[in-house]
């Protein structure tokens, strides 16, 4: 074989090259011209929020500075006066939810309850809980319907509400591949709405659609806007990332009830502090005979139904 | 009248002929004829409609997908699932040329280490194009980012699959340079990474598999044959592509010594495609005897639910097309040149029915019915469509470059043929 491969000769090589050179700038100026939607989008986040670190690398300088732009945003893009709190676990708590379903009469008010408190989008009316319709004798959720109309109740049916089960062993946290979703200390399973890149992951691997996704920015009018929210539960999501139900921590953490349980007209919902032996849900826990949702895939949720 | 130097002077260090191998390159692969510049051209147009749908979905939300929290991936993973299969089926070509010492293969055998690079370029684009922030993408840069890694599967998907990348661009890059510099590779450099390769090929695909397996709240991928149903797959689909291209480079560009290497990829289809069937037949009996709610994605996507039948259509053509090609795989006749027509259609088939088998026969009844058993349909999106397309095309035309690259190594066999 020889060392020197023959190549060919090129005939007028300098008219090829502009000639070349040419397309190759006509082919970048096309692709500037097709990308350019992205100016608009790259308008909407600041460098601050670009280059933002994760929720638990934050100084607390640092999270005054966040929470004072996103305040800022808040207030320019929703016209809108709020306050963000960046409200901690309570030492010594452990948040646990039940539900009666005995009383459940699956009015739906819990569902229009958390729409208003977490500020969701109000074209979606988007909220993190769901109703089952159910027919009586059976535990198939295959046999429930979430889209059931009419007066409630009804003779032969059974209602369950199903919300994010805030797990002990959430796949929701394992599956997320930058850390935006973990567990804190009191059991709520929170999301760094800054830190998520929105590959949906945690969303195909939570077994009771707890989770949801922000596939528009979040319409909220100025007046309806809660002002009163949490930079880990309720403020106004930006697009693109993944929310989920947090107890309210927002009013939780502040020694306050979950928005949905105030809601209720039945008293079917209870909420408390697992860790405090005189609290009321300790007591159903303890007396009732309880069950949790897809006990079989080991999740371990911190909410639990039982019947009279 | 004037001409690249054909080679560096001898006394040349890497640092300067190693850009002039670049720039060589370039001005290889944009060389061509009328048809080849109608064939980029019309490529470039495509890919820049996707990319300008890709813009408008970022700057508009993913609200422009069909995309719902019921069905959360859609027509992109559905495509990265079988791009990750398509990667790794260049590695059938590997196997004979190395493991096996089919000389013939070997020389032709740089043709699936390119198709990987162009698949897997892709693959990382499909997850781009999924991603809701694709703006926080450093996010999952180690280091300056948070990677949750070992416990989250997608940070192993995104080792194992730019690792992939990575190897095959060694490998390839390193042989064309050795070809530009007119010396002999040296297999020290590159034989220790081809055998590196071959474990990752399985390893991208089983890691893709194990994405979605291990989700316990989704019974229908909750199964342990997904791994090697994907490989099986990935097995026809990678070669059935290798073949056409194969076909189709001879026939533009007069390279030699391809008919074996087509004979030995069709004898391994064969044997694939049927492995492949096996195994669905295989899921499908235990999903549909044993029967209860386990079974309700599988009837939902065979039969319909609820009187939602949108994904029946198709995964009945892939049925049909997996059985039609793995006939006309195991007819003799196949193997003969002429009746090359029959074995392009048996690829043809197999590769768009292992695209619906994977993608949305796969992806989407993971999602139907949901957690909460809704039935929510999928329909993807115009948009998701442009944007898909748009993938394909930058995909296809990073294949021809690099096939053009590499064309005077393929034309000249006996330069490799040398080596070991």
């Amino acid at each position: 074989m020889t060392n020197h491969p023959s190549l060919p000769i090129i005939e007028n090589f300098s008219r090829r090259a502009a000639v070349k050179g040419a397309f190759a700038t006509l082919g970048a100026g096309a692709f500037v011209a097709a990308i350019s939607p992205l100016r608009q989008a790259a308008k909407n986040t600041t460098a601050a929020e670009f280059m933002q670190q994760h929720y638990t690398e934050l100084s607390p300088e640092q999270k005054d500075e966040v929470i004072a732009r996103l305040e800022a945003e808040t207030k320019e893009k929703y016209g809108a006066d709020v306050t963000i709190g960046d409200d901690r676990p309570i030492p010594g708590t452990k948040f646990v939810y039940a539900i009666n379903l005995s009383v459940c009469n699956g009015n739906g008010k819990c569902v229009e309850a958390c729409h208003q408190e977490n500020n969701h989008d109000r074209a979606t009316n988007q909220s993190y809980i769901r109703v089952l319709e159910m027919p009586k004798g059976t535990m198939d959720m295959e046999q429930g319907s979430t889209t059931y109309s009419g007066v409630v109740p009804k003779d032969d049916k059974f209602y369950l509400p199903v919300q994010c089960q805030q797990c002990d062993e959430p796949p929701c946290v394992d599956v997320c591949p930058v850390k935006a979703t973990w567990k804190e200390e009191d059991g709520i399973v929170v999301v760094d709405y800054n830190w998520c890149i929105g590959c949906r992951y945690c969303e195909a691997a939570c077994p009771y659609h707890a989770r949801r996704f922000n596939w528009k920015e979040p319409e909220v009018p100025a007046k309806e806007v809660n002002p009163d929210q949490s930079y880990l539960s309720n403020r106004i999501r930006p697009v693109g990332v993944v929310e989920k139900c947090t107890y309210c921590l927002h009013r939780t953490r502040r020694g306050k009830l979950p928005a949905c349980l105030e809601a209720c007209p039945t008293g079917a919902r209870v909420f408390g502090n697992i860790l405090d032996k005189d609290s009321n849900i300790r007591w159903i826990l303890q007396n009732k005979r309880v069950y949790i949702l897809k006990e079989e895939l080991g999740t371990k949720p911190a909410f639990f139904y039982y019947f009279d | 009248m004037s001409s690249i130097p054909a080679s560096p002077i001898e006394n040349e260090t890497h640092i300067t002929s190693y850009p002039k191998f670049i720039g060589r390159s370039l001005w290889l692969a944009t060389e061509g004829s009328f048809a080849f510049y109608a064939w980029m051209t019309a490529l470039t147009a495509v890919f820049l409609v996707g990319a300008n749908a890709w813009a408008n979905q970022v700057a508009g939300g993913m609200i422009g997908t069909n995309m719902t929290d019921q069905v959360s991936w859609g027509l992109y993973i559905a495509n990265f699932t079988f791009m990750v299969g398509l990667a790794a089926g260049g590695v059938m070509m590997v196997i004979p040329a190395y493991l096996y010492h089919d000389r013939k293969m070997h020389d032709v055998v740089i043709i699936g280490e390119l198709l990987a690079i162009a698949a897997i370029a892709m693959c990382l684009m499909f997850v781009m194009a999924d991603l809701g922030r694709p703006d926080r993408f450093w996010h999952m840069v180690p280091g300056i980012g948070k990677f949750n890694w070992p416990i989250s599967m997608l940070t192993w998907d995104v080792i194992v699959l730019n690792g992939y990348l990575l190897i095959n661009m060694h490998i390839c890059g390193y042989l064309l340079y050795m070809r530009f510099l007119g010396r002999k590779p040296n297999p020290v450099w590159y034989v220790p990474f081809v055998m590196l390769s071959i474990v990752w090929a399985i390893s991208i695909h089983t890691v893709t598999a194990f994405l979605y397996c291990g989700l316990g709240g989704r019974p229908f991928w909750n199964t342990a044959l997904l791994a090697p149903r994907f490989l099986a797959s990935a097995f026809v689909s990678g070669p059935a592509f290798i073949i056409v291209a194969m076909i189709f480079i001879k026939k533009l560009t007069g390279v030699g010594g391809l008919d074996q290497p087509i004979g030995t990829l069709t004898k391994i289809i064969r044997v694939t495609i049927l492995i492949n069937l096996l195994m669905v037949a295989s899921e499908l009996f235990t999903e549909f005897y044993t029967g209860g709610s386990h079974v309700s994605a599988a009837k939902y996507l065979f039969f319909g639910l609820h009187g939602k039948t949108a994904l029946v259509p198709w995964t009945w053509t892939a049925i049909a097309m997996n059985l039609i090609a793995a006939l006309l795989f195991l007819w003799p006749g196949v193997l003969m040149f002429k009746w090359r027509p029959v074995l392009v259609t048996a690829c043809v088939m197999a590769f768009v029915g292992a695209w619906i088998e994977k993608g949305m026969g796969l992806i989407v009844p993971g999602f139907i019915p949901s957690t909460l058993h809704e039935i929510v349909e999928y329909v993807p999106s115009q948009l998701e469509w442009k944007v898909t397309v748009g993938i394909w095309a930058f995909g296809l035309m990073i294949f021809t470059i690099a096939i053009k690259t590499a064309l005077p190594t393929l034309k000249r066999t006996d330069f490799i043929d040398n080596q070991d």
